[in-house]
């Protein structure tokens, strides 16, 4: 069992993934063009990119940071909100420049929201490729 | 921005399409190794589409 765990890695110097992770965070696959992988950069650019679009022209719902009458409600505000803001000046240029769409009945909204919060949680794994790959754990 | 309505199907079939680009992108170590999760991840995507969607289909009659 011991054998069988992988050892630890030590964590890298901040300066060494940092600027990859939060380019990553700003632009969807940033990272990744950082780090001199256009290819991946470039179709993460375009996938997320893409998925947060199709969202808002489904008039997807942004989540607000705000608690609830119970516990779930909180933890799917919150959780939303966090996903959506995983996405980075997407999320920002968007709430800048006005959008605001209240939750509504009907399935093409329903799938508008997520599509927003997936595009922001699809960011995050992009941006954990960039930090593997600038800590030199993957290529 | 251009309002947009799609069908349950189209949704979810683009869903599919850019979940699946990206987990093959971040999960694998080659290229080829990406094309091929990628793809298999896509089409576990279409297979759970349209199998939750007859098993509604069937439960409703």
């Amino acid at each position: 069992m011991a054998k069988q765990k992988a050892e630890k890695q030590p964590m890298p110097p901040l300066g060494v993934w940092a600027p990859a992770v939060a380019l990553g965070w700003l632009v969807p696959g940033g990272g990744h063009f950082l780090l001199k992988r256009n290819g991946r950069g470039l179709l993460l650019l375009l996938s997320i990119t893409s998925m947060f679009l199709f969202g808002l022209m489904m008039r997807g719902a942004m989540f607000q940071p705000q608690s609830g009458p119970d516990p779930l409600t909180s933890l799917i505000n919150y959780g939303g909100f966090i996903g959506n803001l995983a996405s980075g000046a997407l999320y920002l240029l968007t709430v800048w420049l006005g959008y605001s769409q209240p939750d509504a009945a009907g399935h093409v909204h329903d799938y508008g929201t997520k599509f927003l919060v997936t595009a922001g949680l699809l960011n995050i794994l992009a941006m954990v490729d960039a930090f593997e790959i600038a800590a030199g754990r993957k290529s | 921005m251009p309002r947009m309505n799609l069908s349950h199907f189209e949704a979810s079939f683009l869903f599919a399409l850019f979940a699946s680009v990206v987990l093959g992108i971040v999960t694998k170590k080659t290229d080829r190794d990406r094309l091929r999760y990628g793809a298999y991840v896509f089409g576990c995507f279409l297979l759970a589409l349209f199998g939750i969607g007859w098993l509604m289909r069937l439960g409703h009659g």
